[in-house]
């Protein structure tokens, strides 16, 4: 028994309404700046400047689903810059080693703070408000103030490499264009499997020709997004650390027992604890992976800048909270994909970038981002109302 | 003469209909009790009266003290003398009785432009009226301090603060124990002689034989029957006939019970309290559940029942617990809940919304909560195992719902309680603790969680019923403890006890004198 495509829509549109306002604001963007926002060099650019506010989406999401919220992770960015830049240039440490250093650091802090939180039960607004001072200022004393820059060369790869291109192309990239390709096919196999897996046990499957409707434009846009890039330099390689990471958590949030009890925490930790679930060290392992996680991007951020400053991520825990809130995360816990705080990384900015193109002033791109912030929740919570 | 008239009331939302042609009289001066089960459209019909959903929103004709209202808002049935008072309390836990009572109200200082409060007054005016509703406490005692009993004592004085013609209580008593239930009930009938007339919506048909003067059912949405108490007393059997609209012949499933060697015991069982760390909570306890047998704990409300289940369910309550656990005479760890339920043991909540439940997730989420095992493979999911469980636990209890996909928020009690039952059935435990199992649901999914206790006795298990409903201990259990301050002070056959028989052992024990068996 399925629904018909159009009741099918319009129960769904809130599912992927977040995806098509993306859609709508790129295409806004697109025609007030002629054409530039979507050209090879600015979509690559935008992908690296916002790839770590993604990565960094991708924990706080796991945060914010468990009830809690980070606001130390700007201040850890800077500090894991800086830590980096002190082994790499001062120490002249090895970026294999150094990288590993950093990563556990990130962990470390995470666990401090969640240790506080989880097993303390102090309020983790409180604790990373704490955080926040401590690791600016860390970072502040690490660098005794100054940039130190810049690092090896391996290392700026990082952010600023891309895929090597073995089979040389000359207008395009043929390597990247067909990892492209191999993804789009990917996405077209894991579909069927989960649509044949749904009949299986009688579940009640998406109406086909949304879904085959639905396949062909995300084919589409995956296609068209690797043959931009393609013909500029490639697929950078902070894509694909990006798209690995994103495709890990949305598989641990979606299908694995560990992200649903997270959400079970999240919607009521009394009843997930009465049902078994380990509570107080799910919250704290939460924290540990946004430690993690603000370590790569901090890593990735200095790679990029290709030197460590005192104000390194500065403000970044904003852009990242209010990516989740804008992908529908909800804000006292149990609610929200991983997906969405992606799409909303991207609203944001996509925002940036095409503000920037237009010359609008950084005072008016605040507000402007403010008021865009406060609209996405808005429509959400009238909608949830309305239903 | 009539005081409230509610003639042909329709309500419809998004094109279901809730209420269709609903007629309610309440004279002056009368308590009058409105039964139904549970989605009948008793609360959705008292929003209607109390302007929740404001004139236009409905089909149908108000009239109070004869003439025709049209509510726009809370505010104007306030303001006419109707007061309603919900299920759950709306008093501000960290503020006091006085400022609760006065909240958005308050006597201000003359001259002030009704900008500073006048707290002499407003703390005056308190201590009459607590002592008008018979609650001796402070004025100035925090909310979060008193009660549920106090507290229900507290929201009928903010009505009567402001000049309340009818009062209208949602299932008052549903969270209370027998005395302060009492005590609430003649507080009714008190302020029925002073003139103040009542709607009580009530699951408990014992307590509206008591104080009722007329009967509405409410079935479907639609009124079906009224009685009139006034001149007979209308026989129980009589109402829940009209509520269920069948005939209920045998209240609880007829059994045979099997009972076999003795699988779950608990030991010299001690626990402190989780703040107070000098006082013992549960004082030595000692319980054998055997095979197939349906085991019942009695007692009133703070005896420690559920303190008792909870420090036993992965030490989830209390602090400093001392004594064993046994299962088939082997000693087993339960210090978490993991491991509670890995021995087969499963614990179903009292709060069913606070602890048992994640509301905002569905119903095939909640299922699977306490053993995602069993849907997935190396911490991976299985989603059609998964539907295919919950479908399946969906049938088997009939739980009434669109789909498994559907929010258990908007599931009414009787099937939500459903839920948690399948999410402790799909663990397959050997021990199954139900905590007031049928609280606040209806005569129908009642009856449907007997039929499911008395199967899973039959298929083997240990069932253990704490209930502070006398009755369906008597009509559910083989054998009965009855707890009292933290002990368990007397024990019964299921043929043996009476009502009678757990209340004397109650109150002796209260005096000091241990009833025996």
């Amino acid at each position: 028994m399925t629904e018909s495509t159009g009741s099918f829509l319009k129960h769904n549109l809130r599912e992927y309404g977040m995806l098509i306002s993306l859609v709508v604001i790129m295409g806004f963007f697109q025609v007030m700046t002629d054409g530039t926002l979507l050209e090879p060099l600015n979509l690559t650019n935008l992908v690296l400047q916002n790839s770590y506010i993604v990565i960094m989406a991708l924990g706080m999401l796991l945060v914010i689903v468990a009830g809690h919220i980070d606001l130390s992770v700007g201040s850890v960015v800077g500090f894991v810059g800086a830590l980096a830049a002190v082994l790499m240039v001062e120490y002249g440490w090895h970026f294999v080693p150094a990288t590993i250093a950093c990563l556990l650091a990130g962990a470390a802090i995470g666990a401090a703070q969640g240790w506080f939180v989880a097993f303390f039960r102090i309020p983790s607004f409180i604790v990373t408000l704490a955080g926040m001072l401590v690791f600016r200022g860390l970072s502040l004393a690490l660098l005794q103030g100054q940039s130190v820059g810049p690092f090896p060369s391996a290392f700026q790869l990082l952010s600023s490499g891309f895929i090597p291109d073995v089979l040389s192309g000359e207008s395009l990239r043929t390597t990247s264009m067909l990892l492209g390709l191999g993804a789009a096919v990917a996405l077209v196999a894991a579909k069927l499997r989960e649509r044949a897996n749904q009949a299986r046990h009688h579940m009640d499957s998406e109406p086909m020709p949304f879904f085959i409707g639905k396949i062909l434009v995300f084919v589409a846009l995956i296609v068209a997004f690797s043959w931009k890039l393609a013909s500029y330099k490639g697929l950078p390689n902070v894509l694909i650390v990006m798209a690995l990471l994103m495709l890990l958590y949305d598989f641990v949030t979606t299908r694995t027992t560990i992200g649903r009890r997270v959400y079970a925490l999240g919607g009521n930790e009394k009843a997930a604890r009465l049902s078994g679930v380990k509570t107080q060290w799910l919250s704290f392992w939460t924290f540990v992976n946004m430690g993690v996680l603000a370590a790569v991007a901090g890593l990735v951020f200095a790679a990029r800048l290709n030197t460590a400053t005192p104000k390194a991520g500065l403000g970044f825990e904003l852009d990242v909270i209010a990516a989740c809130f804008i992908g529908g995360a909800s804000a006292s816990g149990g609610v929200g994909k991983v997906l969405g705080a992606v799409i909303g990384a991207f609203v944001m900015g996509v925002m940036n970038n095409g503000m920037s193109i237009l010359g609008i002033g950084i005072d008016y791109q605040q507000v402007i981002k403010g008021l865009v912030l406060l609209a996405a929740v808005f429509v959400d919570v009238y909608n949830k109302r309305k239903s | 003469m009539s005081l409230l008239e509610m003639r042909g009331i329709t309500k419809r939302f998004h094109g279901v209909t809730a209420l269709s042609d609903v007629n309610l009289t309440v004279n002056s001066g009368e308590i009058h009790a409105v039964v139904g089960e549970n989605g009948a459209g008793k609360s959705t019909l008292m929003k209607v009266l109390s302007g929740v959903f404001p004139h236009g929103e409905y089909e149908g004709e108000i009239r109070f003290e004869g003439q025709e209202r049209q509510f726009r808002g809370i505010h104007d049935s306030e303001r006419t003398g109707i007061i309603i008072i919900h299920q759950e309390l709306a008093l501000v836990p960290m503020l006091s009785i006085a400022e609760n009572i006065f909240l958005g109200n308050e006597p201000t200082v003359p001259g002030t432009f009704g900008s500073v409060i006048d707290w002499f007054a407003a703390h005056a005016k308190t201590r009459e009226l607590l002592r008008k509703v018979g609650l001796k406490e402070q004025s100035g005692t925090l909310i979060t301090d008193i009660g549920v009993g106090k507290q229900q004592l507290v929201e009928i004085a903010k009505a009567l603060s402001k000049e309340v013609k009818l009062l209208i209580l949602d299932e008052p008593t549903a969270s209370l124990n027998e005395t302060d239930s009492d005590a609430l009930l003649a507080l009714l009938l008190e302020l029925k002689a002073h003139g103040i007339a009542c709607i009580l919506i009530s699951h408990k048909l014992n307590e509206i034989a008591k104080v009722a003067d007329a009967i509405t059912v409410i079935r479907d949405g639609s009124t079906v029957r009224s009685f009139d108490c006034r001149n007979a007393a209308v026989g129980e059997d009589e109402v829940i006939q009209a509520m269920v609209g069948r005939k209920m012949e045998d209240r609880y499933p007829k059994r045979t019970p099997q009972i076999g060697e003795t699988v779950f015991e608990i030991e010299d069982w001690r626990v402190h309290h989780p703040e107070h760390a000098e006082r013992l909570v549960i004082k030595g306890v000692n319980l054998q559940a055997r095979r197939g047998e349906i085991v019942g704990i009695a007692g009133l409300m703070g005896a420690g029942r559920t303190e008792l289940a909870m420090s036993v369910f992965g030490r989830s309550y209390g602090r400093a617990i001392s004594g064993r656990v046994r299962l088939h005479g082997r000693e087993v760890d339960t210090s978490t809940v993991e491991k509670a339920i890995r021995h087969g043991i499963a614990y179903v909540t009292e709060d069913r919304k606070g602890h048992g439940l994640v509301l905002e997730d569905d119903i095939r989420r909640n299922i699977t909560l306490a053993n995602l095992a069993g849907v997935s493979s190396a911490a991976v999911i299985d989603e059609g195992r998964e539907y295919a469980v919950a479908t399946d636990y969906r049938g088997k209890l009939r739980i009434r719902c669109a789909s498994v996909f559907q929010p258990v928020v908007n599931l009414s009690g009787g099937n939500q309680q459903k839920v948690v039952l399948a999410k402790w059935l799909f663990v397959e435990p050997e021990v199954l603790i139900l905590d007031e199992p049928t609280r606040g649901i209806d005569v129908g999914a009642k009856f449907e969680i007997y039929g499911l206790m008395a199967e899973l006795a039959a298929a083997g298990k240990c069932v253990v019923m704490i209930s502070s409903e006398m009755p369906e201990l008597l009509g559910m259990c083989d054998r009965i403890y009855v707890m009292n301050e933290g002990r368990f002070v007397a024990e019964f056959p299921g043929h043996e006890a009476t009502q009678e028989k757990i209340m004397r052992s109650i109150v002796s024990a209260g005096t000091g004198a241990r009833a025996a068996a």
